[in-house]
C-alpha cells in the first residue's frame, strides 16, 4: 500500500490544520498525519476530560468537510528511504508515501531538566500533567505542585484545579521583574491579555525553582527554592516543565537547516531545500496563534498561491511579537544548570547519571562511552537536558526516528537500490 | 464506556480515556521498570518520553498516544 501527495504535512496541531485548509481550495491531494489519536496537536488535545475552544472544533469540521484532504490518525514518520519519500507506521500498517511539496508542522515538546528525584512516579512534565488530566487521569483532592517555567505552568495548574486538584504553589523560575514586564506588555494582545486574568493564580511565585523531588517508591514531596529560601512541600504530583524546545529531529534528518534550537525557515515559510516547508512550533516556539498563521502561509506558498500568502505577513509579524515578548521573559536562569547531582540520572532510557556525562566534549562522544540518548526516545528527551546542561548540539537522528514493526520496516523492500 | 483488562483486572473508564491515564485509574500509575530497575510512570504525556510504553494486545504501544477500547488487554512491564 503506496500513497502519493500533491503536499505532506506532518503534524496536525494548529499550524498544520492551517497548513491543509489553506491549500485544500487549489484542489491539491493532500495528505496529513499525526501521531495522535484526534487532531489538534497539544494545545487542543481532546478527551473526556478536555473542553475544546469552538475555534479548534471549526477547524475540525472545517478539515473534514474536504474531500482532498486524507488525514491519517496515529501514524508516525519511520524513515526517508528516497528523495521526497516517508516510511510511515501507524497501529496496524506500515507504508511508503511520495510528495511533491512537503511541510513539517511537527511543533514542540517540553523542555525536560533533571533533578533529583525527577524520575519518580508522580513527577511529569507540566503540560504533561495537563494531557493526562484532559485524558481522563483523575486528580481530584490531589496536592499538585507546578514548577518550572513559562505560561503553560499557569495553564496546567488551572486544568488540575479545574478536576479537583489542590494546587499548592507554582513556582516559575523567572524573576518577578520578568514575569511582571511580560505582563505589562500584554495590553499589545487583547485576547492574551484577557486570557491572562482567567489564569491567575494566588499561589504562583516567581524566581522559584524546584531542588528535588522526594519520596521512595514515588513522589511524596518536593523541596523548592523560594526566593532565595528552601521550603518543602508534601505533595502527590509534581508537574514540571522549562519552556518549549521545537521538534526538529524530522527536519534534521531532512538536512533542513537550523537556526539557534528550531528549524531555519524564510517569509514563505520555506526552508533551504526547495519544496520542503516548516510552520508552527518547529520554527521557534510562538504559541499556537503564530502557528495558525504560519501554517496557513506554508500552505498557501506551498501551492503557489503567492499573493494569499503575502496577506498573512501583518498578521505573522503581530504574534511572533508575542513570542519574542514571551521568550524573552523566560530565559532560564543558569542555576537551573545545577540541579542535576552526580548520581541524578539524566538519560531516563538508558539509566544514565550526570557523573558520566560531566568531562565529555560533545554529545556524540558523550553517547558512545555512556549510551546516553541511545534508548528508546531516542536522546528527545536527554538531548534537550544536555543541550542546556552543557551546550551540545544534538546530531540528526538515523532512521528508524521511532521504534518500528519489522513489517514496516520490511515495506523498505520494494523501493530499488538508490 | 470501553471495558478493559489491565494487568489481568477488569477496569471500565470513560469514552475516549488514554490508555495512560487508566493505568492510574486502574492500578499505581506505573508503566515499566527501568534499566536499573527503578518504577517508571507516564511522563510527557504526549508521545516523546516512551516513559509510558506497554504491552496492548500484543504490542508495544505508548499509553498516552492509545485510546482504551472494550476488550483492550493491556500489561504493563512489572
Amino acid at each position: 500500500m503506496n500513497e502519493y501527495a500533491d503536499l505532506l504535512i506532518i503534524g496536525a496541531g494548529p499550524a498544520g490544520m492551517a497548513a491543509a485548509l489553506a491549500a485544500a481550495p487549489s484542489g491539491a491531494r493532500i495528505v496529513m498525519l499525526d501521531d495522535n489519536p484526534l487532531a489538534g496537536g497539544q494545545i487542543w488535545r481532546d478527551g473526556p476530560q478536555a473542553s475544546l475552544p469552538a475555534r479548534a472544533r471549526q477547524l475540525r469540521e472545517r478539515l473534514q468537510s474536504h474531500t482532498n484532504i486524507r488525514h491519517h490518525r496515529g501514524t508516525r514518520v519511520i524513515a526517508n528511504p528516497g528523495p521526497k519519500q516517508l516510511l510511515v507506521e501507524d497501529d496496524d500498517h506500515g507504508w511508503l508515501i511520495s510528495y511533491d511539496k512537503l511541510i513539517l508542522c511537527t511543533g514542540a515538546r517540553e523542555l525536560l531538566l533533571p533533578f533529583p528525584g525527577w524520575t519518580l512516579p508522580g513527577v511529569t512534565g507540566a503540560g504533561g500533567l495537563q494531557a493526562l488530566i484532559k485524558a481522563g487521569l483523575a486528580v481530584r483532592d490531589e496536592r499538585v505542585v507546578i514548577a518550572g517555567s513559562g505560561p503553560l505552568l499557569l495553564a496546567s495548574a488551572a486544568t488540575a484545579k479545574k478536576h479537583g486538584a489542590t494546587v499548592l504553589r507554582i513556582a516559575e523560575q523567572a524573576s518577578f521583574a520578568s514575569v511582571a514586564g511580560f505582563a505589562a506588555q500584554l495590553p499589545r494582545w487583547p485576547a492574551k491579555w484577557l486570557q491572562s486574568f482567567s489564569l491567575f493564580n494566588r499561589h504562583y511565585r516567581a524566581a522559584t525553582h524546584v531542588i528535588a523531588a522526594l519520596g521512595t517508591e514515588r513522589l511524596e514531596g518536593v523541596r523548592l527554592q523560594q526566593q532565595g529560601k528552601i521550603v518543602e512541600l508534601e505533595c502527590d504530583r509534581l508537574a514540571c516543565g522549562f519552556g518549549l524546545i521545537p521538534n526538529i529531529q524530522l527536519g534534521q534528518a531532512l538536512a533542513y537547516a537550523i537556526q539557534g534550537q528550531a528549524l531555519a525557515v524564510d517569509t514563505w515559510q520555506a526552508s533551504n531545500h526547495p519544496d520542503h516547508f516548516a510552520a508552527g512550533e518547529c520554527t521557534g516556539f510562538g504559541g499556537s496563534e503564530l502557528a495558525l498563521v504560519e501554517g496557513a502561509i506554508a500552505g498557501h506558498a506551498a501551492v503557489g498561491d503567492v499573493a494569499a500568502a503575502r496577506q498573512l505577513w501583518p498578521r505573522r509579524a503581530r504574534w511572533q511579537g508575542f513570542a519574542n515578548a514571551l521568550n524573552q521573559a523566560f530565559a532560564l536562569d543558569p542555576q537551573l544548570k545545577s540541579l542535576a547531582h552526580p548520581d541524578t540520572l539524566v538519560c531516563r532510557c538508558e539509566d544514565v547519571a550526570y557523573a558520566a556525562l560531566a568531562g565529555h566534549t560533545d554529545w556524540r562522544e558523550a553517547k558512545l562511552a555512556s549510551r546516553c540518548g541511545m534508548g528508546a526516545c531516542q536522546g528527545r528527551v536527554c538531548g534537550g537536558a544536555v543541550q542546556h546542561l552543557f551546550g551540545w548540539q544534538p546530531s540528526a537522528p538515523r532512521p528508524p526516528f521511532s521504534p518500528a514493526r519489522i513489517e514496516t520496516l520490511m515495506c523498505l523492500d520494494d523501493t530499488p537500490p538508490a | 464506556m470501553p471495558e478493559l483488562m489491565l494487568d489481568g483486572h477488569a477496569l471500565r473508564v470513560a469514552e475516549g480515556t488514554s490508555v495512560a491515564a487508566a493505568l492510574a485509574l486502574g492500578g499505581n500509575g506505573c508503566s515499566r521498570t527501568s534499566v536499573s530497575g527503578q518504577r517508571r510512570a507516564p511522563l510527557c504525556g504526549m508521545g516523546i518520553c516512551q516513559e509510558c510504553r506497554v504491552t496492548i494486545d500484543g504490542r508495544r504501544r505508548l499509553a498516552c498516544q492509545t485510546l482504551c477500547r472494550d476488550g483492550m488487554q493491556v500489561e504493563t512491564q512489572p
